[in-house]
């Protein structure tokens, strides 16, 4: 009987939780289906009167909602793929090759880590200014061609491939760029995934950097346009919040897909303890 | 003799970060010298060395302080706050009575993942004095409606409770793991001697988790000091300088009225507090060997 009453509570508590955590999220779905003006109007409604798609269609015909979205993809693959290669080379060279100096310039690396990234924001804006890659995509991407983080976790996995793997290969004489990429990528595949997913959601939600570096609104990606669009358009809830669930439900079946390897990615990010 | 070929692997993920991480950060301690300013972007010969008035002008200035309090009270309350409900969540989905366990998981992590700008316009209206959400449901219990984010006492607060309901779910998935880990011997002992349910809790659990604890909330602390998207969407600083944070005051000094040896100088100090922050954790020994995975292979 006791343990009945505990579960009961349990439960309660969960479905409580979930209540609180989903609330905010399947609200937003609701007012972005109603028709301009509902969300405003006394008496408020939960549901929309009658769901209408009004809201999106403004966003894609009459703002740059659908312009924003090619950015925002644009910019997450070309962000996962570069990072992807550097650090894939670099993090397999840490694990598995010798050179001088190699375990001091990791734990440099890590060291690194403690710096904020606002640090280096304003040089780092002069320095593309100068180059002239301020308001272009490449300006995006460059503060994330390679991260410690992402060096970190292919080392960590490349450390349990075996060594006799790699001098096999060596013996029937495979370079060492072809020993990475037909015998290593394979097998980091797993965490090759995880890191993706990882740099595609960082870049897709990432704000303030985009922010500083994108002037042109013709390459603001999506959460910068969500942003100055708020500035014109606080009032028109709907509106608003159609073009919050076009922010974030691509992240979220992205999430949905590749849910395992996102939560082992972090789990492996913080093994202490 | 020929050169290692390791290098050609390390090369271009060290080369992009020494010149895109590294040079910036002593760029900017160069910057937080000089008077930096709008004439500077145009015009680089109008730079002048101007030593640590920089630093001097900062600590003198009313704004920084209030944005440092703002920041501090941020950190502060919504750190434990968030590692809590975090150690919460976990231990309810860690119940040998609960099935769905996954679905709960789910769930919960779902805010984490979610676009920071896309959420805080969601929260915004969530907290609109009249037809928000929030004030609907309270209005329900009898609360009068509340201006949230329009009162200066009430901002802060709100912007804390959006920020744990984004970010619980992330040191949850931490804590869950740190709560398998816990060998299950250890509670069939605490059994054997007679340990109840909260015993159970008080003396195996919780020492078994402290090193997850200190290492997730100190790095809970450090993310909570770059507070930044939510006050620039839901607040723009307001009401007054209520929820004006260091992060949003550099990108004002920075970006807006371009003083960017001001701001470079904001920087430092931030980084400064953050090194800090992490020294004195690792002198007070809550943080072994200093970063995630410095474990040795």
């Amino acid at each position: 009987m006791r343990r009945r009453l505990a579960a009961a509570a349990l439960y309660a508590l969960l479905l409580g939780g979930a209540v609180l955590t989903l609330a905010p999220l399947l609200w937003m779905l609701s007012v972005s289906l109603m028709p301009a003006g509902e969300a405003t109007a006394l008496p408020p409604r939960l549901l929309p009167s009658a769901p209408t798609l009004e809201s999106y269609r403004a966003l894609f015909t009459r703002l740059p909602l659908a312009r924003a979205m090619l950015n925002s993809a644009l910019l997450a693959t070309a962000a996962t793929l570069i990072s992807l290669a550097f650090n894939a080379l670099a993090g397999y060279a840490f694990a598995k090759l010798r050179f001088a100096g190699r375990d001091r310039l990791f734990r440099l690396l890590l060291a690194a880590l403690v710096v904020p990234g606002q640090v280096g924001m304003l040089p780092l804006f002069l320095m593309l200014k100068q180059m002239g890659l301020v308001n272009t995509y490449l300006g995006v991407l460059i503060p994330g061609l390679a991260s410690v983080f992402g060096i970190f976790l292919i080392r960590q996995y490349c450390l349990s491939i075996p060594q006799s793997v790699l001098d096999a290969a060596r013996v029937d004489g495979a370079g060492e760029l072809r020993i990475w990429w037909s015998i290593v990528l394979p097998l980091c595949r797993p965490i090759l995934v995880t890191l993706a997913v990882f740099t595609f959601m960082g870049t897709w939600n990432d704000f303030l950097w985009p922010l500083i570096v994108l002037s042109d609104e013709d390459l603001h990606t999506l959460p910068v346009a969500l942003a100055s669009l708020l500035g014109e358009h606080a009032q028109d809830v709907e509106l608003m919040m159609a073009g919050s669930v076009l922010t974030v439900l691509p992240v979220v079946a992205l999430f949905a897909l590749f849910q395992r390897q996102y939560i082992q990615g972090i789990v492996a990010g913080s093994v202490r303890g | 003799m020929r050169a290692n070929p390791a290098w050609g692997f390390v090369a271009p993920a060290l080369a992009a970060i020494g010149v895109f991480f590294c040079v910036p950060i002593a760029a900017s301690l160069a910057l937080s010298l000089t008077d930096f300013d709008l004439y500077a972007v145009a015009d680089l010969g109008s730079l002048r060395f101007v030593g640590l008035r920089n630093y001097a002008r900062i600590f003198a200035d009313p704004t920084f302080w209030t944005a440092l309090g703002n920041t501090a009270y941020f950190v502060a309350l919504g750190a434990p706050l968030s590692v809590a409900a975090s150690l919460g969540a976990a231990l309810l989905l860690q119940s040998r009575l609960v099935r769905w366990k996954a679905l709960f998981r789910t769930l919960y992590f779902l805010p984490v993942v979610t676009t920071l700008v896309a959420v805080a316009v969601v929260w915004r209206f969530l907290y609109h004095p009249r037809v928000g959400l929030l004030n609907r449901v309270l209005g329900v219990f009898g609360v009068p409606p509340l201006d949230w984010l329009g009162d200066p006492a009430l901002a802060m607060p709100a912007i804390i409770v959006m920020s744990v309901w984004k970010n619980f779910g992330f040191n949850m998935v931490i804590f869950v793991a740190g709560l398998q880990a816990i060998p299950e011997r250890l509670y069939e002992a605490a059994r054997l001697d007679g340990a109840g349910p909260w015993q159970q809790f008080r003396h195996v659990t919780l020492p078994m988790l402290l090193p997850t604890t200190t290492f997730v909330l100190l790095m809970t602390l450090i993310g909570s000091f770059q507070l930044f998207a939510e006050p620039y969407v839901m607040t723009q600083g307001g009401p007054g300088d209520a929820t004006r944070s260091l992060v949003l005051l550099l990108y004002e000094q920075g970006f807006r009225w371009w003083s960017l040896g001001q701001a470079a100088a904001l920087a430092f100090v931030l980084f400064a507090l953050l090194l800090a922050l992490t020294l004195a954790a690792r002198a007070a020994g809550l943080l072994q060997g200093g970063l995630a995975g410095e474990r040795r292979p």
